[in-house]
Parts: structure tokens; sequence; C-alpha cells
């Protein structure tokens, strides 16, 4: 959006926010999760009940296909243990299967019912929430983060719940069958965490550094390629390749260093594992000789089938403990998403007050009094803004850039509220009116067009949503935006990329001004309407602003002095306030602030006094 | 992918013993089930403890050595993998430095950056995990049957049967959940695109209470992504339960017949628990496998958008001719000859038939509406696009017959968007000209109305951030004009350069421009006819086409087109003398 407002809005830091919201709210984070499991607790029952069979199931068929082993040789029947770690098997599959579907639709559903309910948040959260949070933020905790959320959240609990529960029973069977290894394997299993903590750990200065120099890397080839242009103009391509490979031989280095210090995780756990294989498959074998003969009383009989077993067992209760250092992350990351996420939904819309009547044929008339207003607290904007209007006037905003003037149109539409005094329409305080049918009664064409993704026929409907298909052309023939729309391949059913793509600016406002003129309301704000449009074209338009505007209110920022000349009410702002008003003749009789401007040929003001804005700060 | 593995040339030893100690390991590890089956056949069985003691120790040296032969494998992998996104990174940043504008203009900026930095990124971890995985599972796969091929060959006949119903199983799943999920991400584009929609039109679409109408459109994109994921889950969610139980009934069938030729004495039992404990070891390697697969076809689809940018040939060639420009004033230093622009084979000309001439030290200024060709007329002079017919001359040489470095040392332009890199503003000022002392970069300074600027920021070494986002507008235009004097260029361009410049600025500029000690030949491009009504020649330009070329007062008689842009400037009654 074309704001004036950029500098006047203190960039919170959204980061070390949501950290802190983190700490101090996790276990209100994970309320506000549960509650949005409600809708799907049924099936979230149901899939902790197939974990708890799975895991059972899972377990069992090692003891009965030890079992069979035993019976090897034996002359009892192989065929019952096998069925039954035969059906076993199926039951795992089975409730492995049921249990990813269940935890699919509850995962999808929940990101959907988040993204359906953050999209009816932003369009009813104030425009200060939009205008003053990135917008790519914004996208990103919609879209990235609530899927993070929820697949991380499902399957790291999932994950979780199965690999504790594999644990327990893990044991408790060990537990069953042979005390000492048992304790063998309880204790040399969780080395591997260990290992796991202290390489990463010690990679992650590494890391640290790979992702500096990475970012040098991306703001360099940002830089290049995004202006290379220029670089081709001075032909210096050849010292830009040089400075890409001295931070490309450096990045290379550190990237080497971290991938491979972070990949000696893997086989150091591995090796924990095989040792601990090697020790269960040492004291198994011995117990199955039946030694040392002094613990025989404690130790049941080992044979072949349970040392089976408990190979098995090595393998499948380590298989947890070695994720589950990556499931804790991710859980902690599924929950700092879910805290982003619940961020947004927890931001309060905008409040309509319950008597708010709806304003209905207005006249037009505005009255702005005493009128205080700042973005941020810090820094007040405007103060004491008085302005009268009768219906049907014109009224030019004038002014250096950063002067306050979108500022105005904000307050007029109620994108914002006003901090003191009131603005009304008719007679009526635009706070008791609803800002549905205030905003109705504007016709409103900004400098920054925007156009959505569609066809053409479909973004001019806009205006007005029943409109025939004559209807439109003949308001794009009056608009002069006819002619380029024939020419386009498809004509109006031209479908045009996001925010417009495809189509020059002043194309784009040509089709902005059409979409107004298909239901013109009794009100009009006219944003730089037409400062892409070249001035040919603006004369040859002007016959259609004239009908647009004849009869109603409208409020006009220019720099053109076609357009300001011919203004009821000149309103010159500077700073925050107005500091002149009046009309063009009385203006220039009174020769301030708005002579200069005009004399300088450039009623924008653009720089009129050499003021070098800083384009961070103002 | 093919085409990128050349990048791994250098790496070839690396490429070789990654793998080669993967297999290794792999290896050692496939011994292990043989060691238990002879502690049981040997130790258990003939109650034996010192060979269950040796075969422990041979277990704990197995799982020694495998750990330092994967490390080792580990770090060639690693080696290899960033020696080859080095490699490719280079190559690719040099290829897009050599493209022209209208290759440029084609792939656009953001795709060519993440070309060239996630693309690369999601390739150098394919390469790693490829180095790392892609021998070692079916390695083990392989071994374990070839294994149970050396135990028993009846018993391996089931190995084999498992094996080439795991291969199916994953191919089904694998091929129809692929495109399931490409349709799932396109859909999430979509959610994407509209978030973004709906974020940046939020005032538009509440001055036309839109609201509901976008909240339901929204809606029922994202059902349609939620049933599209839940489709792939019920394919891919397969994958894990079905070779569970696939390898699982293999198990218990190898323990029946096991269990029969056991009894007729070709089998012992620990050589059954051998077969169970390789069957065990395919389930999880296949697991890992298809993990494998799933960042193995990121890295192709990162491998063909990568190529593609590759693919693209400069169309320009790079002017084998002559390096040095006459400077005498028998030719005209720019003389366009019938020149017509298309920046693609389908779309209409952006210029059409312009014939004009300016003689050396003179100045032209070339005028109207947006879209009318202004800059188009600009860029054919240093060469930034070939005319697709006509000829455009400098210094009466074909452009296309001039060394390009030279062309564009000789031919400067100041472009309407002012860039300056991040640094001192004494390095921005000296790409214009390397060997420059500070005098005479204050002097391009004073010139170009920036001097104060500069001392306002703390002199030639204060630093200019990524972008020049310290510098406001004006600032920058300044300063980008500076540059481009301090390279005291035979012929000037400025291309709606002074836009941003305040009226008594832009005139102190022009009339700087216009008393250069060294006389060159200037080129304004303008908006207004107050920036140009003092050139010696004006060039109007109407939709591509050449409306008309002469004096301002001339044109003011003759041009119909410039009228009328002087008129809507000015309004009919205001005669104003510029």
């Amino acid at each position: 959006m074309a704001m004036d407002t950029s500098g006047f809005v203190p960039k919170g830091n959204l980061n070390a926010d949501s950290e802190a919201l983190l700490r101090g709210g996790r276990t209100q984070t994970v309320k506000r999760v549960l509650s949005f499991l409600k809708n799907h607790m049924g099936k979230v029952i149901i899939s902790l009940l197939l974990a708890v069979v799975s895991v059972a199931a899972t377990l069992l068929v090692p003891i009965f296909i030890g079992r069979a082993i035993d019976t090897i040789g034996q002359p009892q029947s192989i065929v019952r243990p096998l069925l039954i770690a035969v059906v076993c098997a199926l039951i795992v599959g089975i409730s492995q299967y049921a249990m990813n579907l269940i935890n699919n639709s509850i995962t999808y559903g929940t990101v959907k019912d988040i993204r359906n309910e953050a999209i009816k948040k932003i369009e009813h959260l104030p425009l200060s929430y939009i205008d003053t949070n990135p917008q790519g933020d914004i996208v990103s905790r919609i879209v990235a983060d609530a899927d993070q959320f929820a697949e991380g959240l499902l399957l790291g609990f999932t994950q979780a719940f199965t690999g504790i529960l594999t644990i327990i029973v893990t044991l408790a069977l060990m537990l069953s069958m042979n005390v000492i290894i048992t304790v063998v394997v309880v204790f040399v299993t969780p080395l591997s965490i260990f290992i796991a903590r202290f390489i990463s750990k010690r990679t992650y200065s590494m890391f640290k550094k790979q992702s500096v120099e990475r970012g040098s890397m991306t703001a360099l080839i940002d830089e290049m390629t995004g202006n290379e242009k220029v670089v081709k103009a001075f032909s210096k391509e050849r010292e830009v390749l040089e400075r890409f490979d001295d931070i490309n031989s450096s990045l290379s280095t550190s990237s080497l260093n971290a991938v491979f210090f972070s990949s000696l995780t893997n086989p150091s756990t591995r090796f924990v594992n095989a040792i601990c294989y090697a020790l269960v498959a040492l004291c198994g074998a011995m117990f199955c000789i039946g030694y040392p003969s002094s613990l025989a009383d404690i130790v049941s009989v080992q044979t072949i089938g349970t040392l089976t077993v408990f190979l098995s067992y090595a393998n499948q209760y380590t298989k947890p403990f070695n994720e589950i250092s990556s499931v804790i992350s991710e859980l902690q990351n599924a929950l700092a998403c879910a805290a982003r996420v619940f961020e947004i939904l927890d931001e309060e819309c905008e409040a309509e007050s319950e008597d708010a009547k709806e304003l209905s044929d207005c006249s037009g008339k505005v009255e702005v009094s005493d009128v205080d207003f700042s973005y941020s607290s810090d820094r007040e904007l405007i103060k004491d803004l008085n302005i009268s209007v009768k219906s049907g006037q014109r009224v030019a905003i004038v002014g250096p850039t950063g002067c306050g003037k979108t500022t105005i149109i904000n307050l007029l539409m109620r994108f914002y509220d006003v901090d003191k005094g009131c603005i009304s329409v008719d007679g009526n305080d635009i706070r008791s009116c609803t800002r549905t049918s205030l905003r109705r009664s504007y016709g409103m064409v900004l400098q920054d067009t925007w156009l959505r993704h569609g066809t053409i026929m479909e973004n001019l409907r806009m205006g007005k949503s029943d409109a025939t298909d004559d209807e439109i052309i003949n308001a794009a023939k009056e608009t002069h935006a006819h002619g380029f729309i024939r020419r386009l391949e498809r004509g109006y059913d031209t479908v045009i990329g996001e925010d417009g793509e495809g189509l020059s600016q002043g194309q784009k406002q040509l089709l902005c001004i059409t979409r107004v003129m298909l239901n013109i309301p009794p009100m009009l704000i006219l944003d730089e309407a037409t400062s892409s449009i070249d001035t040919r074209t603006e004369m040859k338009i002007q016959s259609a602003f004239e009908k647009l505007m004849k009869g109603r209110t409208s409020f006009i920022v220019a720099h053109r002095l076609g357009t300001i000349r011919n203004a009821d009410i000149i309103l010159v702002m500077k700073d925050g306030r107005i500091i002149e008003q009046g009309d063009h003749d009385t203006l220039i009789k009174a020769g301030g602030f708005y002579k200069k401007l005009y004399d300088s040929g450039k009623v924008d003001g653009k720089e009129a006094e050499d003021g070098d804005t800083n384009e961070r700060a103002g | 992918m093919k085409r990128l593995i050349h990048y791994l040339d250098n790496y070839k030893k690396e490429c070789v013993l990654a793998p080669l100690f993967k297999m290794l390991e792999a290896i050692f590890e496939l011994t292990v089930p043989l060691v238990i089956a002879y502690m049981i056949d040997n130790g258990i069985r003939q109650g034996k403890s010192e060979v269950i003691v040796r075969s422990f120790g041979i277990l704990v040296v197995l799982a020694a050595v495998g750990l330092c032969v994967s490390c080792t494998a580990q770090f060639f992998a690693a080696k290899a993998a960033t020696g080859f996104s080095k490699e490719l990174r280079h190559d690719l940043f040099k290829h897009i430095l050599s493209f022209d504008f209208s290759q440029i203009d084609q792939y656009g900026t953001s795709a060519l950056i993440t070309r060239q930095t996630a693309d690369v990124n999601i390739l150098q971890n394919g390469v790693n995990m490829f180095l790392r995985l892609f021998l070692r599972s079916p390695f083990i796969v392989a071994g374990a049957m070839i294994m149970a091929f050396t135990i028993d060959v009846k018993s391996a006949m089931i190995f084999v049967l498992v094996i080439v119903a795991l291969s199916i199983a994953v191919t089904l799943i694998m091929r129809s959940n692929i495109p399931l999920l490409k349709s799932a991400q396109k859909k999430l584009d979509e959610v994407l695109c509209l978030v973004r929609e709906n974020l940046s039109g939020a005032r538009v679409i509440r001055a036309f209470t839109l609201e509901d109408e976008q909240t339901g459109e929204f809606e029922d994109t994202n059902e349609g992504l939620t049933a599209l994921q839940l489709r792939a889950g019920k394919v891919s969610g397969l994958l894990n339960p079905l070779t569970y139980v696939i390898v699982n009934l293999a198990i218990v069938l190898l323990i029946y017949t096991g269990n029969i030729q056991v009894e007729s004495g070709t089998l012992t039992t620990g050589q059954v628990v051998a077969l169970y404990n390789y069957m065990s070891q395919i389930l999880l390697e296949l697991i890992k496998f298809a993990n494998l697969i799933v960042t193995l076809n990121r890295s192709f689809a990162s491998a063909i958008r990568v190529n593609e940018i590759f693919d693209v040939r400069p169309t320009m060639s790079q002017g084998e001719g002559t390096s040095s420009i006459p400077d005498d004033n028998g030719n005209s230093a720019v003389e366009f000859k019938d020149v017509s622009l298309k920046y693609h084979e389908s779309s209409d000309e952006a210029i059409s038939n312009i014939s004009f001439a300016i003689p050396k030290g003179s100045t032209l200024g070339i005028i109207g509406g947006t879209g009318s060709g202004k800059t188009s007329v600009a860029s054919l002079i240093p060469r930034f696009y070939d005319a697709t017919s006509g000829t455009v001359l400098v210094g009466g040489i074909d452009v296309r017959d001039i060394e390009v470095t030279a062309l564009r040392d000789h031919v400067s332009v100041v472009m309407q968007k002012s860039v300056l890199f991040e640094g001192t503003i004494r390095d921005n000022l000296k790409w214009g000209n390397e060997n420059a002392t500070d005098e005479e970069l204050l002097e391009a300074a004073d010139l170009a109305v920036c001097r104060k600027v500069i001392e306002e920021k703390g002199g030639l070494d204060a630093k200019v951030e990524a972008g020049g986002k310290n510098f406001s507008g004006g600032q920058r235009q300044r300063l980008s004009i500076a540059r481009v004097l301090a390279k005291k260029p035979k012929v000037l361009i400025l291309d709606d350069s002074a836009s941003a410049l305040d009226y008594m600025t832009d005139k102190k500029l022009r009339a700087n421009i216009a008393s250069l000690s060294y006389d060159p030949t200037v080129i304004i491009i303008a908006q207004r006819t107050i920036s140009v009504s003092d050139c010696d020649n004006i060039l109007v330009l109407d939709d591509g086409e050449m409306a008309g070329f002469g004096k301002h007062r001339e044109l003011l008689a003759t041009c119909d087109v410039y009228k009328e842009i002087y008129s809507s400037q000015y309004g009919d009654e205001e005669e104003v003398t510029a």
C-alpha cells in the first residue's frame, strides 16, 4: 500500500516478541492448541487407541517369532506361534494405516480450520496491523507456520506417544524376561542421546558461521543479480565475479565443516547401538549356557528364542531413544509456530458498536473537527485538524511527501480511528455508523493499484457485482481503458496475474478508475489516481473524471496543476497540519507555502525545499 | 542431473571413496548376523563361553571399525557435495552475469536469485545424501540377499520374492503419489497467493466491502487443498504398514521352511536366526531408501530448474570488432537508421522505424507518454538490446561492430531506477572510474550537485547500505549521476534520472551538464517539456513511433503530440517561457 505512514510506525522486533510470548505463555499456547483439537477429539482418542494397539502388536511379533525359533527342532508345533505372529503383523499393518489416515484428517483438518479463521481475521483486522506488520511475515505465519504447527505438533505428538509407549512396554517385557540384560540396555542406550547432544552443541558454531556466510552470499547475489543491468552498464562483470568467488570459497569451507561434523551424529549413535547389541548378545548367550551360575537363581533359564527377542528389542528400544531429541525439537518448533499463528488469530478485530447505524443516501457533507491522530504515541502527526466540506465540494490535498495526506484518507474511510475529536458525515459521527456502510459511501482510487488474480471482467465487476457485460464495457470506454483491453490477447477475459502482473502501472490505474465508474457512491477519494497515466491520456479521460466528480463530494490527492486548481478547497499540509486552506486564487495571493510549491512547478512538493528525506525515516 | 554431474569432476576421488567406505560399513553390518549365528551354533549350542566372549569381541571390533569407516565416508561425501555446490554456484553466477538485458527481463531477478541460492543448496544436500545413502541402501538389500544365498539357496528365494514385492509396492506408491503431491503443491501456491492478495488489497477489499466474498473464495481453495492432501495421504500412508506386513510375512515363511530344514538337518538354528536378522535389516534400509528418494526428487526438480538457466545462451554477440571509436567531428555521435525493436518474438514493436542523427557535443531531449518507447531508444545506444531491424551507429560505427566494453565505456547511462551498492560512497563512485582520485570524485559530485549530500553523510568513506537504503531517492539519483560523470563519457544518457529532484536542483544539474569541459554528447529523457526545451534537438515519441524531431519552438508549431504534452503540463492559457 502506498502509505505515508512507514516512518511513523515503529517496527516491532517480531522475533523477540514471539519468543517472549512463547516463554511466558507456553501453557497458554498448549491450551489454545487443545481448543483447536476439540472438533477432532473423537479422532484423537481413536488415534491414540490405535497407537496402543499397534505398539503392543509390534512388540508381540518378535516374542512369537522367538517362540517359534525355540520350537525349531522340537516336537511342538511351530504353526501356532507363527500364525499368532502373522495375525499380530496384520494388526500392526491395519492399525498403522488407519492411524495414518486419521492423523492426516486431524492434521489437515486443523490446518484448514486455522487458515479459514486466519483469513476471516485478516478481513477484519484493523489496518494498522496490516500496515505495520511485514506482509511476508503474515503470509508465512498463515501458510508455513500453520503447516509446521499442525504437522509438527500432531506427528510429533503421536511419535512421542508411540515412542514412550514403546520404551515402557519394551522395558516391561524385557524385565519380565531378564533383569540383568534389561539393566544393560537401560544404561547403555541413553549414551547415544548424550553423544548426539555433544555433537550438536559442537556443530552449532559451525552452522552459525555457515549461515552468516550464506547470508552474505545471498546478499551479494541479491544485490548483483537484482541490479545486473547496472553491473553490465559499467562492465563490472569481472570485478563482481571476483568478489563472488571470495565469498564462495569461504562459504564452501564453512559449509564443509558444518555438513561433515553434523553428519557424525548418525555413525556415532549407530556405534552406541552396536555396542548395546553386542552386550545384549554377550549377556544373553552367557545366560543361555547357564553362566554365571551364581545368578542362575534370579534369572530364568534363557533360550535362543528369548535371545533373538532381546536382540530385536535392543534395536526397537534404541530407535525411539535416537528419535526423541529430534521429536523434542520438532515439538518445540511446532509450539513456536503455533504461538506465531495464534498471535494473528488473537489480534483484536475492528470492533463495531452494537447500535451502529447504517449510513444510507448520504449527501456528502463532511465535517472534521478538532481531530488529533498519530500512528504511534511517541510521534504526533495530526493535531487539531478542522475541515468543513459541503455536499458536492471538491477538496484537493497538497503538500510534501510524508505530510499526512494519505493519513487523512485513512481517517475518512475509517481505516484508522481518530485519537481525539470527531469526523462526521451528514452530521453522523462516523464511529456511530457501520464501517461497511461508511465505506460503501465512498468510491476510491488509490495510487497503488490493487487488482486481484482473475480476469479483467472479474476485476471490474468488483465495483458492482451485478453489472452486465455491456455496462462494464461502456464504463471502460468512458475511461479509455477499452482500447488497451481490446488489444490484449483475450480481451476482457484476459487473466491478470497476482497484483496485476502483466499490465503497466498506468493500465492498472485505468482499470481501477473504471471499477469505480461502474457504481459511483456519493463521495469520492482519489489518491494520486492518475499518477502513472501520461498527461495526454489523462487529458482524454478528463471527461470521465468530470462525470465521476459531478455533484459528489470528492477528496483528491494530486500533484497536477489542472486537477488542483479547480478544487473548491485546497488543503495545504505540512508536517501533519493544515497550514493553508482556501481556493487557488486566494492561496496564490496569500503568497505562502502553496505559492512556493506552485512556482516550483511540482505541487506534490517532492523535496520542494531540498528536503532530502531519508527513506526509512520518513 | 546428468548435465550437472561434471561439477564433481574435481572430486572424483571423493565420489568413489565415499560410497566405497559406505559399502565397507555395510559389509561390516552384514557380518553381524553371521557372528550371532556363529555365537548360537558354536557358543550356546556347544556351551562354550570362550566362543561367546570371542564373538562379543568381534562384534565390538566390527562396531568400532564401522564407526571409523562411516566417519571417513561422511567426510568424503561432505567434501564432494560442498565442492560441487561451490563450482556450480560459481558457474551459475558467471553465466547469469553474461545474460543480456532481454534475458534478465525474461527470467526475472527473483527467479534468478532463487536458482543461485535455494536450488543450489537443495542440490548440495541431494549430492551429499546420494553419496551417503544411495549405494548403501541397495547394497545392504542386495548384500542381505547374497548372504542369504550363501546360507541357504532355498530360503534365499524368499528374499528374492520379498525384494521384488517391495520394489513393486514402493514404485507403485511413489509413482501414484508424486503427481498428487505436485497438484497439492500447486494448490498450496494458490492459497499463498490468495493470502498475499487479501493482505495487499486490504484497503480495496474493505472499500468495496468484499470481505465475505474473499473469505468464501479462500475457503473453497483451502478446502480443495485439504482434499488433495488427504488423497495423497491415503496413498503415501500405505508405504510403511505395507512394507512392514510384507517383511513380517516373509519372516514367518522363512522360519516355517527353516524349521523343516533344521529337522532334515540341512540348516542350523543359528542360520535361521541369521536369515531372520537379514530380513529385519532389509526392512530398516528400505524405509531409509524411500526417504532418500523423496530428497532426490526435490533435487531433480532443482536440477531441472538450474539447467533451464544454463540452457539460456546469450543471443547477443559480444562484438568482436573495434575497441576504438573515432572521435573526429566528421561523424554524428549517435545515429539511428530505420530502427525497430521487439522485446519478444510475439509482442508488438516497442519502437518502430526510428531514424535520426545528432552531431557530437550536442544535446538531445527525448519526450513522450508512458510506454512511448523513450527508454527503449536509449537502451539501444549502449547496446543493452539489439535492434530487431535497422542500424544504430555510435561515432559512425554500427554498435554491433564495437567491442561491448569499449562501447559501454564510451556511452554511459544513468538509469531510471538509481541503484547504489553496499560499500562506501567512494566505492560506489569508483564504479565509474577505478583510477579516479578523491579530487576527481568530488569534482564529479559537485557537478551532480551532491557534494553537500556526501559531506552530510560523513565524506567519501560514509557507508552505503545494500540498495542504498540509507539514502533518499533524490540523493541516490544524484550519486548515480556523479558515478557516471566520474567516468567522463563521450555520450551521456540521463534516463528520467532527475525525477526525484526539486526544480532548483534539477535546473542547476542541467546547467552543470551543459557546461561540462569535455563536451560530451548528452541525451536527456524526460516526462516534462521543461526538462528538454533547452536541447539542441528533441525527439518526440508517441506509441513507439517518431512524432517529431526538432527544436522546442519548431515542435510547438508543428508537432501536435508535443503541443499536447506541453499544454497538459502548463494549461493552454499559460505561456511559459522556459
